[in-house]
Parts: structure tokens; C-alpha cells; sequence
């Protein structure tokens, strides 16, 4: 009995000195100078910006990377075409790249000087590096896969029977897929979404490198957090720090809310 | 395909393709720089730890939030994830916050190796916990109770029976582990610095090679990561596959 103790101890003592502990301390940080001071500090123009901008990424790539990821997911799955097994393992790519990498890739294709397209773009007057569009595609590139990873087991699981009564009852291949197939697979799509989401809040690397670190302009929510802290601003950086996590927090009680109910389905 | 070509297939090919603009000897030379050899040693050293440590206390936890039953489990269970929710530049300054200069414990780690070992291990963590927990789960316990009843002491069980059914799942867990912890940036910006030679990973020796204007040193670099995570990616699948067939 004593071991069942040992390894509970073990692997609650762990959980608390890298998990646990830490962020309780990140909250006690933020609110150390009171509640006023961090609600100030977030309540600053640049860090209202740095807020709007993280919201900018996350309205613009999650709806694109849905439309992509559940399109993507039909092809996989339901269509037999040359090149699917590739798609199938390109679109797990971005889970192996490293975030600096996406960055210097997006440079290396839009950037103005360094792109193969950017002297094009920058001649319709069209800045993509060191401005939100490049970090949009950034944002993009990073939270890719997630639709597209959870809505191909649910795909598998539902099978083409309904799909094919709905078509043998007259309903063309949209209707079909609005009526029969997407309530189905509703709440795998969802949880996508909701990774989709969390990983578009929090993107650091890729976003840093293409952005060019503008305060103001082109300064996300986790950019802001790591200007406040190279700054000595800790109260500001930590208050940020405690708004993302948060943020983080609401996702976990989401991803919680929908993973049984994809279980039961 | 069109999008996920606009979006990341042309991006990457741009940067395997800078990579090797100055020829082989360009690429090759800018991988053996001092520096880079140093930032590369670094991350896979580091990686390797990670792994190896993530990988049991990993499926230390999860079997703890299998088997065990303790108020708050699921309290637990859901916060595993938390490393993947929260932002990874919130994961450096929430591990600086304990361990860092203003530490409340008086340990300070901040800008050293151990950091950078600390920061991997964070964002790695749920991995294997999430590979293995399912297979615990799924688990025949007959098998383990035929054998404690032939003899068969807790430990020779878990060695003999559970270890030996978990292993794919563990092996799958740290490979993405591994090739997470690889390019792994934002977690490590406030608390690792980005002392070339000391703590800068391999991530952070592209970052300065672009800031630096040196692009094709950092292509250069960026593919050798790439390839790394790639190659790992198929040797720890290919692992995960012999040791299913293996318990067969």
C-alpha cells in the first residue's frame, strides 16, 4: 500500500513544481501591486492594441483554417484521388516545424527584400512582412492541422450510410452535407476549433519573426508580454501574462466540455 | 492544396531552396559554424533528457490518473493539458516566476542550461501522459491479476505484463515530445536568454541569423532542424510499430 502512496506522491510533487506552483505564482505576480495596478496595466493603449491584434489572428485564421481543415477532411477521407496519402501527411507538417522556421519560411517567400513574391506584392502596394498579413499566415500555418486531425476519426466513425439514404432521397451534395454529414461531425469540428483557437492566441515564434515588433502597430498579446518583461515592466508583463492564461484556462474548460460529449456520440 | 500550399508548402520549399544558395559547401558551413554546431548540440541534447524524463514521469502520471483515486483526480487530469493551452511565451515567464531570479524559493535558474531542460519539459509534458493514459485505460487487468496470482510480485506485473503493453504508446508520446521540444521558442525567451555557446538552442541561433540579415545560415540551419524532426518523426513511428508487433 505504502507504494501506491510513493507514486501518487511522485507524480502529484511533479505536476505541482512545473505546473501547478508556477502558474499559481504568475496570478500572485500579477495582483501583487493590487488589482488596479494590473487592471491598469492591461488597460493601456498599446496593450488594448497588442489585445485587438491577437484578436485580428485568431478571427481571421480559425474561420479559414475550419473551411480548410473540414474540406480537407472530406478529401481524406471520402475521396480516392492520386496524392492523398501525401496530403494526408503534409498536413500534419506544421506540428514539425519549429515556430522561427514558419517565420524565416514566410520571409523567404513575401518578405519585400528576401521573398520570391515580395517585390511583386510591395508593387501593388501590398506589405505582407512586418505587417498583419504576414502574421495572419503565420498564425495560419501554426494552427493548420488541428481541424483536419480531429475530424478525420469522427469522418471514419459515421461512415456513408446516412449520406447515401440522404442522396437515394433526392438531396443534392450540399444539402447532403449541411443536413446529414456536418451535424454529425459537429462536435469533433469543435474541438478542432477550440485547439485551432487556443494555439492562434498563443503563437510567439513564427508571429515575432515576421511581425517586426512594432509596439503598437504590429504587437500581439504574447509579443507584449515579452517587450513589458525585457522592459522591467513585470507588473505589466504579468498582468498580460495572467489575461492569456486565462484565455488558456477557458480553452481547457472547453476542450473538457466537448471531448465527452464526442466520446458519447 | 492550393491553400496549404500558399500557406506552408511554398513557404518551406523557399527555405530548403536559400538553404543551398551558395551550393553545398554555403550550406555546409553554415551548419559547422562553431556556433551552430553548439546551438544543434544543445537542442538535442536537451531534447534527449526531456524525452527520457517526460517519458516516465509521463507514464508515471498516467498511470497515477488511471489507477489511483484521490479527490481532485479529474481536476488533474484536465490541467495535463494545460502546457498545450497556454501560451508558450506565458510558460517561459510562469517557470521564471518560481525559478527565476525573483524566486520565491531562492532557486535560480534562469539563463543556464537546466533552464533550458525546464522550459522543454513544460511544453513536452503532456505528451506521453496523453499517448499512454487511452492504453491504460483499455488494459486487460485478467492478464495482471493471472499473474500476481501465479506468484508474481508488483513489480515483476508492471515489468513482465504492463510495461511491455504500454511501450508503443510511450515510444509514440516522446517522438512527438521529441520533435516538439526541437523547435521549441517562445517558452524559452525569457528564461533561457540567448548566450550563444551557453543556453542559445538552435531555434534561437536562426532567430539571430535573420535578425543578423544572415539568411542563409538560417535556412541552412532551419532544414537541418526540419530533417531532424522529420527523421525522428519515422524512427520513433517505426519504433512505436516493432514493439506493437513485438507484444504480438
Amino acid at each position: 500500500m505504502r507504494s501506491k502512496y510513493l507514486l501518487r506522491f511522485l507524480a502529484l510533487g511533479y505536476l505541482a513544481l512545473l505546473l501547478g506552483i508556477p502558474v499559481a505564482l504568475v496570478f500572485w505576480n500579477a495582483f501583487q501591486d493590487g488589482i488596479g495596478a494590473a487592471w491598469a496595466a492591461v488597460t493601456t493603449p498599446e496593450a488594448q492594441h497588442a489585445f485587438y491584434l491577437t484578436f485580428v489572428m485568431v478571427i481571421v485564421a480559425v474561420p479559414l483554417n475550419t473551411i480548410f481543415g473540414v474540406l480537407a477532411a472530406l478529401a481524406i477521407v471520402r475521396q480516392r484521388f492520386r496524392g492523398r496519402a501525401l496530403l494526408n501527411a503534409l498536413v500534419d507538417l506544421p506540428f514539425a516545424v519549429s515556430p522561427v522556421v514558419v517565420g524565416l519560411a514566410l520571409l523567404l517567400v513575401y518578405g519585400r527584400r528576401d521573398g520570391w513574391l515580395g517585390q511583386w506584392f510591395a508593387d501593388q502596394g501590398v506589405q505582407i512582412i512586418f505587417s498583419t498579413p504576414g502574421m495572419i499566415l503565420a498564425t495560419m500555418f501554426v494552427s493548420l492541422p488541428f481541424v483536419v486531425r480531429e475530424t478525420i476519426p469522427v469522418l471514419r466513425e459515421i461512415g456513408t450510410e446516412q449520406e447515401q439514404a440522404a442522396a437515394t432521397l433526392g438531396a443534392g451534395p450540399f444539402q447532403t452535407f449541411f443536413r446529414v454529414t456536418l451535424p454529425a461531425i459537429r462536435w469533433g469540428v469543435a474541438y478542432g476549433v477550440v485547439l485551432t483557437t487556443a494555439r492562434a492566441l498563443g503563437e510567439f515564434g513564427a508571429v515575432s519573426v515576421v511581425s517586426g515588433k512594432l509596439s503598437g502597430q504590429t504587437e500581439t498579446a504574447t509579443l507584449y508580454v515579452e517587450n513589458r518583461f525585457q522592459r522591467f515592466d513585470e507588473t505589466g508583463a504579468y498582468a498580460a501574462a495572467v489575461v492569456l492564461a486565462l484565455l488558456a484556462l477557458v480553452t481547457l474548460l472547453a476542450m473538457n466540455v466537448i471531448k465527452p460529449k464526442e466520446a458519447q456520440a | 492544396m492550393a491553400y496549404l500550399s500558399i500557406v506552408a508548402l511554398i513557404p518551406l520549399a523557399a527555405v530548403l531552396f536559400r538553404s543551398f544558395e551558395n551550393g553545398a559547401d554555403g550550406f555546409w558551413n553554415a551548419v559547422s559554424s562553431p556556433e551552430a554546431v553548439a546551438a544543434l548540440k544543445l537542442t538535442l541534447i536537451a531534447s534527449l533528457i526531456v524525452v527520457i524524463v517526460n517519458g516516465v514521469f509521463g507514464t508515471l502520471i498516467a498511470w497515477v490518473l488511471v489507477r489511483d483515486e484521490f479527490p481532485g483526480r479529474s481536476v488533474v487530469n484536465s490541467l495535463i493539458d494545460l502546457p498545450f493551452a497556454l501560451p508558450t511565451i506565458v510558460a517561459g515567464l510562469t517557470l521564471l516566476a518560481l525559478y527565476g531570479p525573483d524566486s520565491p524559493v531562492g532557486i535560480n535558474v534562469a539563463y543556464t542550461r537546466v533552464a533550458v531542460v525546464m522550459a522543454l519539459l513544460f511544453v513536452t509534458l503532456p505528451f506521453v501522459v496523453r499517448a499512454v493514459q487511452p492504453v491504460l485505460l483499455e488494459l486487460d487487468r485478467e492478464m495482471e491479476q493471472a499473474a500476481e496470482s501465479l506468484g508474481a510480485g508488483r513489480a515483476t506485473v508492471f515489468r513482465r505484463i504492463v510495461l511491455p503493453n504500454l511501450t508503443p504508446a510511450i515510444i509514440a508520446g516522446g517522438g512527438l515530445a521529441f520533435a516538439r521540444a526541437i523547435g521549441e521558442f517562445g517558452s524559452l525567451v525569457l528564461i533561457a536568454g540567448n548566450l550563444p555557446f551557453k543556453t542559445q538552442a538552435a531555434s534561437f541561433f536562426i532567430f539571430s541569423q535573420v535578425e543578423s540579415d544572415n539568411i542563409v545560415a538560417a535556412a541552412a540551419v532551419s532544414v537541418v532542424l526540419l530533417a531532424a524532426a522529420l527523421v525522428l518523426l519515422l524512427i520513433f513511428g517505426w519504433l512505436s510499430k516493432r514493439a506493437l508487433r513485438h507484444e504480438e
